[in-house]
């Protein structure tokens, strides 16, 4: 037990090192852009009706005028208060935005995550226990037709097939237009994020699927499913009773190092869809200049991701009986 | 007695695939042939890379499905089809693999020599099995990570006798063990076969073999050269070249290094294989060379040792 605290502890330091380097990073990034954030967000010709004076008033807003490393540093200050400022596009506390973005694509995403991993298991299982057979050919060429499809095109196409020529499925946007908030359902929020959700579990599953067939092919050849069929084992006894319990492991690492993919799958899935989740969120503050905001999105998406990594971590500790047994000895 | 198993004219071949989409058919073993009676321990010896654990593969019908295997195998007088294979394996016949890396990482010891059955039978089987070869009721719950070398060769064992066999197929089972250690292995092979079961011993360690075989088959780049008692290579009375050559490489027989390399598969010509590396080679040798008695073994060589020509 002590051993596994020790390791988590280890864990977190290194996260926040991360968040530290990556909200650096996306800092430098954006003082590096060249769009100027008075022109992108006022607009050129509202700009030239203005006096000096309201001119310099918005340069201050939008913090123009502030050394790069004030601006960072005051960001970093109030942030480990627990304050993520202010968003300059929506004029809303950061946190209230991001609470409310990410509301909408966690739906999206949770779907799309579950979907992709439970599907990419079972069609990685059973590519990879019958490889070179016609059901391994099937699920390979999928993956491979998807894989090289690209994700905002896919979009588009289920878009215009659901949506456009069957009408099954909005266009757009995460509740029905006009509805009012309280008047939402459950049921309204998941008919809305079908397709976005869809169009990310079909990138999603082919990913899973060709390295989970991979994992299961090489358990196919080891040496202990030799010795089962030597045993007298049949193919599905040999499957379920091997092949599932060692494919668990590569299978955990790779569906929270999933997470990451979903995520950027979902900034580009999420514009097409006008789907108003964290990647639109994300990309809206990128391109106006909105600095807390894109900071706050950009700390909050890596936490999230490294809390993944920590989970599988801490489940392989769970699963793998090497690490179990030898921490149960310390 | 009736054998317990009978291989007649075995031939086993791999289809690759060679330049483009051509297939090229790879023999890995030709012509082998092999006897086992009950209580006997038959030892196929040959160096790595002859093809013998190919031979226990295609006994078990367990061979890749790209290979293809030719010839008869009769297990108790009747005809080993891959149906009965299927059915007799694991129970009748069953292997005991080389170490550890066969043995499911992820699974305890228990539930894996009493592969998936929970009765109460099963249960007492294993752990009489288990109490046989000096292991307790307690390595059930231990995973293979925590086995040392000795006790995973005697869970392996275990898992073999748990079910009363007929044949015993044992594939290099002692490589890594100290001396002592492999020679108590050898011994629990040695039981079994007293206990009427025949026992095929694949090895390439002729030293060790001797020590618990009742006949010996080499085994030469896919053929089997010589097959004789085990007495008669104590007695050092050997008929192939490449035996004798086997035999001078023991250290306690001088140590002499066989020069040149075993034939990799799909390298052997038309004649005996031996010939490239063997001082007696004559032109003749280079057409095919039957298998022969000579002297109550079989020998494939035309100029063997101990007979005058
Ligand atoms: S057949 Fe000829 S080459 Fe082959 S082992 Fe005998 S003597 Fe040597």
């Amino acid at each position: 037990m002590k051993h596994r605290l020790l390791f988590t502890g280890k864990k977190l330091i290194r996260m926040v090192l991360l968040l530290l380097g990556v909200s650096l990073a996306a800092f430098l990034l954006m003082s590096a852009s060249p769009l100027d954030p008075l022109q992108t967000n006022v607009g050129q010709a509202a700009l030239g009706t203005m006096s000096q004076e309201q001119i310099a008033k918005l340069e201050d807003y939008w913090g123009v005028n502030t050394p790069p490393a004030e601006r960072y540093l005051g960001w970093l200050g109030d942030f480990v208060r627990g304050d993520m400022g202010t968003s300059l596009l929506y004029r809303q506390p950061v946190s209230t935005v991001i609470g409310q973005r990410l509301q909408n694509s966690l739906w999206l995403m949770a779907f799309a995550w579950v979907i992709s991993g439970v599907l990419g298991l079972t069609l990685g299982v059973i590519a990879g226990a019958n490889r070179g057979r016609l059901a391994d050919k099937l699920i390979r060429g999928y993956c491979l037709l998807i894989s090289s499809t690209p994700a905002f095109w896919l979009a588009l196409l289920l878009l215009v097939i659901f949506s456009v020529w069957l009408g099954l499925f909005p266009i757009g946007l995460s509740v029905p237009i006009g509805a009012d908030a309280s008047s939402v359902t459950l049921a309204d929020r998941l008919y809305h994020a079908f397709l976005p959700a869809l169009t990310l579990s079909i990138t999603g599953v082919a990913n899973i699927t060709m390295h989970t067939r991979e994992k299961m092919a090489d358990i196919m050849e080891s040496d202990y499913v030799l010795f089962a069929r030597a045993g007298g084992e049949s193919a599905p006894s040999i499957v379920l009773r091997h092949g599932l319990r060692n494919v668990a492991l590569p299978a955990i690492t790779l569906q929270f190092a999933s997470i990451i993919e979903i995520f950027g799958g979902s900034v580009l899935v999420e514009q097409v869809f006008s789907y108003p989740g964290l990647g639109q969120a994300a990309v809206s503050a990128g391109l106006g200049s909105d600095l807390p905001l894109l900071l706050g999105i950009t700390v909050v998406s890596a936490a999230i991701v490294f809390g993944g990594n920590l989970i599988a971590d801490l489940l392989y500790g769970v699963v793998d009986p090497k690490i179990r047994r030898g921490a149960a000895k310390r | 007695m009736e054998p317990i198993l009978q291989v007649k004219d075995l031939s086993i071949s791999f289809t690759q695939y060679g330049r483009g989409t051509r297939q090229v058919l790879l023999p890995v073993i030709q012509d082998l042939s092999l006897t086992i009676r009950p209580g006997q321990v038959v030892a196929v010896v040959g160096s790595s890379g002859s093809g013998k654990s190919l031979l226990a593969h295609g006994i078990l019908g367990i061979l890749p499905y790209n290979s293809h295997m030719a010839g008869e195998i009769t297990f108790l007088g009747q005809p080993l089809t891959p149906k009965r294979a299927e059915a007799v394996r694991g129970t009748e016949i069953v292997l005991v693999p080389q170490g550890v890396t066969y043995l499911d990482p992820l699974m305890k010891v228990g539930p894996q020599i009493r592969k998936g059955r929970r009765d109460q039978k099963a249960r007492q089987a294993s752990r009489t099995a288990l109490k046989r070869y000096g292991l307790g009721e307690e390595v059930e719950s231990l995973y293979p990570f925590e086995l040392s070398g000795g006790m995973a060769r005697r869970v392996l064992i275990a898992t073999a006798a748990a079910e009363t066999p007929k044949l015993v197929i044992a594939d290099e089972p002692t490589p890594g063990l100290d001396a002592r250690s492999a020679q108590r292995v050898l011994g629990h092979f040695r039981e079994l076969a007293d206990g009427g079961a025949g026992v095929l011993l694949i090895t390439h360690d002729l030293e060790l073999a001797l020590t618990i075989a009742d006949r010996v088959a080499v085994f030469y780049a896919g053929e089997t050269v010589e097959e004789a008692d085990a007495a008669d290579f104590t007695a050092g009375k050997l008929r192939h070249p490449y035996t004798r050559a086997l035999w001078n490489a023991l250290p306690q027989n001088g140590f002499v290094p066989i020069p040149g390399a075993q034939p990799g598969p799909g390298e052997v010509g038309k004649g005996c294989p031996f010939a490239p590396r063997c001082p007696k080679q004559r032109p003749e040798c280079l057409s095919p060379v039957s298998y022969r008695e000579l002297e109550g073994g079989l020998v494939r060589c035309l100029y063997p040792e101990g007979e005058m020509v």
